[in-house]
């Protein structure tokens, strides 16, 4: 009898090129994401070592973190912005590797357009320089952020050195109310973790409330998996995973398909399969959530009140309060709601798929943004904007007072011009609030699409379940 | 890489918990596309105000911590961003490790492949060892990778790393290297890959 296996324990030794033994192990790479900011290096070194691009079929770049979201048609105007973008694209055309530059329909942020164009399947390993490409394990790949030596590693050898990381079962259970949406889910589970309670594990997302999540969804929730320190962040398979894929450029067709969903149906965890650790959420106790510091763990619910330093026992925490509500400009005790607000960003790889602006623009529409209040909706990709172009949304957005950008990173890290000013606070569909994250100085508040267009709409957070 | 057998010097305490990397080097600092020269960046948010004066008071701004070589910092060092701009900027402004009692995974990945050693100590340990260097700049801390033991005037704590990692290092090793001698196996592997997986 074979041993009961979890969905990581399946996907990762069906990598496994050699077995470490008291080594890591040493795993194929099937999918290399790669963008502007976290590979020229690995180039160089690549080149000064005279070494090649192993596989560009299994490379793909696209430009998305230093991109400008307005007036493109004059190109990029920050020198070294343009010489990164530049550097990326001689890069991968010396190498043959594919590259979704400014002006290609399929251009977007690299965790949006990996899914959309259907490269993005079941049961891959997908590694990016970049830590958010756990978002890719929504399909039940293993997908994980790497840093630029690794990148160089796995462009001259398609393979990369893991220790296998442990495994924790993150089990939600029940669903989830009205108004409470993936963001919350997922900020919730950190807020009861913590930042670095999924350090050097892999967890898996399950029960009903996370099997009853739309593809879309399931990206929002494995996507902040880092902020709660985990190595990855992944989600069986199922037939609304097969849906999704059905029909996608990259997706595999006839028979191919047919072989492709046998394995993909063999990958869910086996029944009495072990996890190093466990942790149950109650998805009916949770709320539309408010991050009120400078890490994604300080978060509560939107009819909380601010904590007070002293609400926390251990001295590190209280310390780390203390400085955040320094930074926030916050006073214990102030309820979340009566908290003003002078910017809005939707956008990231978090939420700026097109179930997201449908989702915000069913809040403001009809109505208009608050006098105090600048709001953005950054769609994640060009086909998501073209597709919510289709739908009328970016009309609702316009009326309403939004404007309305081309794809990209954006304010989620402000390494373009969407940067807040010093003291600015934003409601923010993005993964990360510290400090200076969105322009120094700057408070960033995390938030759904739906909780960031009810505070764009009353100028300061609303519970969004009272009807914004 | 320059093999790493052991790292002894002055400290430089950061008490902070949960240093992402973003504090360690802003954003604006990611645009260039080469691996040096990220030094003056460091902590760059903490280090000077909006108006680029230097604030005396932080601690790499103190003349009597120029010379440390180990930084020592709180829980959650490292965490967020992959950047390995984070690690080039500790290892170029002269630091050669950094202890904290946890850190971010993938930044001590990055540590480690760019021979930065990333030293986990229990939170007692760092403790006293913030305290140690915050009342005496001259205090020396040694790391001995061999040995794997962290030595300081009242501390004398072993401390685990991975086995690799450890190997890599004090063989100063490149890692490509080490894997393209696999090239035989990486091949074979490919060869049995489903057909169905996405080819670019």
């Amino acid at each position: 009898m074979t041993v009961p296996r979890t969905l990581f324990q399946k996907v990762w030794d069906d990598h496994v090129v050699v077995a470490g033994k008291d080594q890591p192990d040493l795993l194929f790479v099937d999918l290399h994401l790669v963008h502007e900011v976290t590979s020229p290096q690995a180039f160089e070194a690549l080149r000064m070592a005279e070494r090649s691009v192993s596989r560009p079929d299994l490379t793909l770049a696209t430009a998305d973190h230093g991109t400008p979201t307005i007036n493109r048609a004059a190109g990029i105007t920050d020198p070294l912005s343009r010489r990164q973008v530049d550097t990326l694209i001689t890069n991968c055309s010396a190498a043959g590797i594919t590259a979704f530059g400014l002006d290609d329909p399929r251009n977007g942020i690299v965790h949006v357009i990996g899914p959309e164009q259907g490269f993005t399947q079941p049961g891959m390993t997908i590694v990016c320089g970049d830590s958010h490409t756990s978002t890719h394990g929504a399909f039940g790949s293993l997908a994980f952020g790497i840093g630029t030596s690794e990148v160089e590693h796995v462009l001259a050898t398609q393979t990369i050195r893991q220790r296998r990381p442990r495994s924790m079962a993150i089990t939600v259970e029940g669903e989830l109310p009205s108004g409470v949406t993936a963001k919350d889910l997922i900020l919730g589970i950190i807020a009861q973790i913590g930042v670095g309670g999924g350090a050097g594990h892999v967890i898996e997302y399950r029960g009903p409330a996370v099997a009853g999540l739309t593809m879309e969804e399931r990206m929002t929730v494995c996507n902040m998996s880092i902020e709660a320190g985990a190595r990855a962040g992944l989600i069986a398979p199922d037939e609304t995973t097969f849906s999704y894929l059905e029909g996608r450029p990259q997706a595999p067709t006839g028979a191919e398909w047919e072989r492709a969903i046998e394995y993909w149906t063999g990958l869910p965890t086996d029944e009495g399969a072990e996890f190093d650790s466990e942790v149950t959420v109650d998805a009916a106790a949770l709320s539309p959530f408010v991050s009120w510091g400078t890490n994604p763990a300080q978060t509560i619910p939107v009819t909380a009140t601010i904590p007070s330093p002293e609400d926390f026992d251990d001295p590190l925490s209280r310390d780390a309060a203390q400085r955040a509500l320094e930074y926030m400009d916050l006073v214990p005790g102030t309820p979340i709601t009566d908290i003003a607000i002078d910017r809005v960003f939707i956008g990231s790889c978090t939420n700026a798929r097109i179930g997201d602006l449908r989702a915000a623009a069913s809040v403001i529409e009809g109505r208009t943004v608050h006098d105090h209040v600048s709001a953005m909706v950054v769609p994640g990709s060009s086909q998501v904007k073209q597709e919510a172009e289709a739908e009328g949304l970016d009309r609702i957005f316009l009326a309403a007072g939004f404007e309305w950008r081309e794809p990209g990173c954006s304010m989620c890290l402000g390494m373009n011009d969407d940067v807040l000013s010093p003291g600015e606070r934003c409601a923010s569909t993005s993964n990360r609030n510290f400090e200076g994250r969105q322009g120094r100085g700057a408070r960033t508040h995390l938030v759904s699409p739906q909780m960031a267009a009810a505070a764009a709409v009353a100028g300061h957070f609303v519970d969004v379940r009272e009807g914004g | 890489m320059d093999p790493i057998r052991r790292v002894s010097g002055t400290m430089a305490p950061l008490p902070r918990a949960q240093v992402d990397t973003d504090q360690i080097i802003p954003k604006q600092f990611l645009k260039r596309i080469e691996r040096t020269g990220y030094g003056e960046f460091l902590f760059f948010d903490w280090a000077q105000d909006a108006e680029s004066e230097k604030d005396p008071d932080f601690v790499l701004n103190r003349p009597e911590y120029q010379a440390a070589t180990v930084l020592v910092a709180g829980p959650d060092f490292g965490t967020g961003s992959s950047r390995e701009h984070a690690p080039w900027a500790l290892a170029d402004w002269g630091f050669r490790a950094v202890i904290a009692s946890s850190f971010g995974d993938i930044f001590r990945t990055n540590c480690y492949k760019i021979g930065l050693l990333a030293v986990e100590l229990p939170q007692q340990t760092v403790a006293t060892l913030l305290t140690l260097a915050a009342q005496d700049p001259d205090a020396v801390i040694d790391l001995d990778l061999e040995q794997q033991r962290a030595t300081a005037a009242g501390i004398d704590d072993p401390f685990e790393i991975d086995a690799f990692a450890k190997h890599m290092l004090m063989n100063g090793l490149d890692e490509i290297g080490v894997t393209l001698l696999e090239a035989e196996a990486i091949v074979q592997y490919d060869t049995g890959r489903p057909s169905f997986k996405p080819k670019i």
